[in-house]
């Protein structure tokens, strides 16, 4: 089944610039191995070392939040949206000033 | 999910001007504002935290709807790099406070309301004193810290957080800290870590999101107060200017939530600096341990003839603005695998904007087996500093 992942301004440049990809999945866990086996260099950004995913990031099943649905095991059908949403802080940034050292 | 009224307090009805009748009729002419709504936004009170790019067009639009109490808080001075999406701002007021002169600003949009500046860094200590005196907090910060501290003292004191943010092309805002809804840590509990996120220098963003974003978080605030239509409470709206395309994600209050759930363990203010992993200001947390060259030092090494390999890991458009001579260009994330392109037996000096990328370099090429290498102390931007004020800073 084709589900689609939208990929984050602030992740695209670990997808070649992609904003959305798209895998056969059965569930979200399934969806983000295949993504981070495609981009490696994601898997540090979704996970953490032991590979829980980190807690500045949400995993979205269309307009779900999966910690309220089976977290990683939640089933996905043909035409989910997964979105990847991370913490973003910017309300000025682009300033060279300390402050925007987080973002 | 539906709202009443208004959160705000009654306060003694006033009548307006004749001439406030004018400035306000397409309000007063409106059923959903009237007279009733015109007089709940002069009696309102909010508090801008920031004054940048959100805080911009949020100012002006809270000011010329009449927004009775207005409090601008921001410690920072106006910048030349500011004017490309602070469009509160003037080129004169280059150099000058930011509170000072977007209340001068908004004073001569709308002359009948009160405007407090606050010229302070929002901090533990005085974060419930401020927040004390406005009915609603509108965050227009640019860091975790800050944004973790507005909520926490918004959830303590019952007080709705209007939050916007952006990242280059992209926004997210919501209603925190509504009573019964969501607060910020129900919908990220910590923050990332520093370092791990894309920094400000290589962020960027296009001049007129702040101002969409902003405007979003105008549009909120006056709804509160007015008590009119669906607040963006339990709901996250999701912005890609590239697309165009707005998306809305559901945002659930977290019953375990450690600020506003069921059981609070968080009942006062705490180290946020501390809480994301950041200490001091001026402190170098990516590149400590990290071996550095001045500009000065690596001036003197290539006038010498000195064999150094000058690696910029920017991003190609970056070169574009400016550049070392000589410089090999491999943009951070490509090194992993261009690795091979360089000799590990040759003195390579790594350097990028700030010094920031090229200190994550640096560390990256040192775990890959290289010994030789140093990071360019303060970036291209101590170069312009230090040794040529030619090349220009960005």
């Amino acid at each position: 089944m084709a589900i689609k992942l939208e990929i984050p301004t602030a992740l695209r440049p670990f997808t070649g610039k992609q904003a959305s990809v798209e895998f056969e999945a059965a569930t979200v866990g399934e969806a983000l191995r295949r993504l981070t086996a495609t981009f490696t260099d994601l898997q540090k950004h979704l996970y953490t070392e032991d590979g829980r995913i980190r807690s500045f990031v949400n995993i979205y099943v269309n307009d779900e939040d999966i910690r309220y649905l089976e977290k990683e095991n939640t089933p996905i059908k043909d035409g989910d949206t997964i979105s990847i949403v991370p913490s973003i802080a910017g309300g000025s940034a682009g300033t060279a000033s300390g402050t925007g050292r987080s973002l | 999910m539906p709202i009443q009224t208004s959160t705000l307090p009654a306060a003694a009805a006033r009548a307006l001007s004749k001439e406030e009748i004018q400035r306000y009729s397409r309000h007063l002419i409106m059923p959903e504002v009237g007279m009733e709504g015109q007089l709940k936004l002069a009696r309102a009170k909010v508090l801008m935290i920031g004054a940048g790019g959100l805080g911009a067009p949020l100012g002006l639009y809270l000011a010329a709807a009449g927004v009775g109490r207005l409090g601008i808080l921001d410690f920072d001075t106006v910048d030349s790099t500011n004017l490309q999406r602070q469009v509160t701002f003037s080129t004169a007021d280059v150099g000058r406070p930011k509170a000072v002169a977007a209340a001068e600003r908004l004073a001569g949009i709308n002359p009948t309301i009160r405007i407090d500046t606050y010229r302070t860094r929002l901090t533990s200590e005085n974060a419930l004193e401020l927040f004390r005196d406005y009915d609603i907090i509108v965050d227009g910060t640019d860091n975790f810290p800050t944004r973790f501290l507005v909520n926490d003292a918004c959830v303590l004191l019952g007080k709705p957080n209007v939050y916007g943010s952006i990242f280059r092309f992209e926004g997210q805002a919501t209603v925190f800290g509504y009573p019964g809804g969501p607060c910020y840590r129900c919908l990220y509990p910590e923050p990332p870590p520093p370092g791990l996120v894309p920094s400000c220098a290589e962020g960027g963003v296009l001049g007129v999101l702040p101002g969409i974003v902003g405007s979003i978080q105008a549009m909120e605030t006056i709804k509160l107060i007015l008590g009119i239509g669906e607040p963006l409470i339990g709901r996250l709206l999701l912005f890609d200017a590239l697309a165009m395309r707005f998306r809305e994600l559901r945002l659930r209050k977290n019953p375990a939530c450690p600020m506003c759930g069921d059981h609070r363990t968080i009942n006062q203010l705490i180290d946020y600096e501390e809480f994301c992993g950041i200490r001091g200001e001026e402190a170098p947390v990516m590149t400590t341990g990290i071996p550095e060259i001045t500009p000065h030092e690596l001036k003197a090494r290539l006038d010498r003839g000195d064999d150094l390999f000058v690696l910029d890991v920017r991003e190609p458009h970056e070169v574009q603005i400016c550049k070392l001579k000589d410089g090999h260009l491999i943009p951070l994330g490509d090194l992993p695998r261009r690795v091979s392109e360089l000799d590990s037996s040759r003195e390579i000096v790594a350097y990028c904007r700030s010094g920031r990328r090229s200190a994550d370099a640096v560390q990256f090429l040192q775990q890959a087996g290289f010994h030789k290498i140093w990071n360019l102390k303060g970036g291209i931007l101590a170069w312009s500093d230090e040794v040529d004020p030619s090349v220009p800073k960005y």
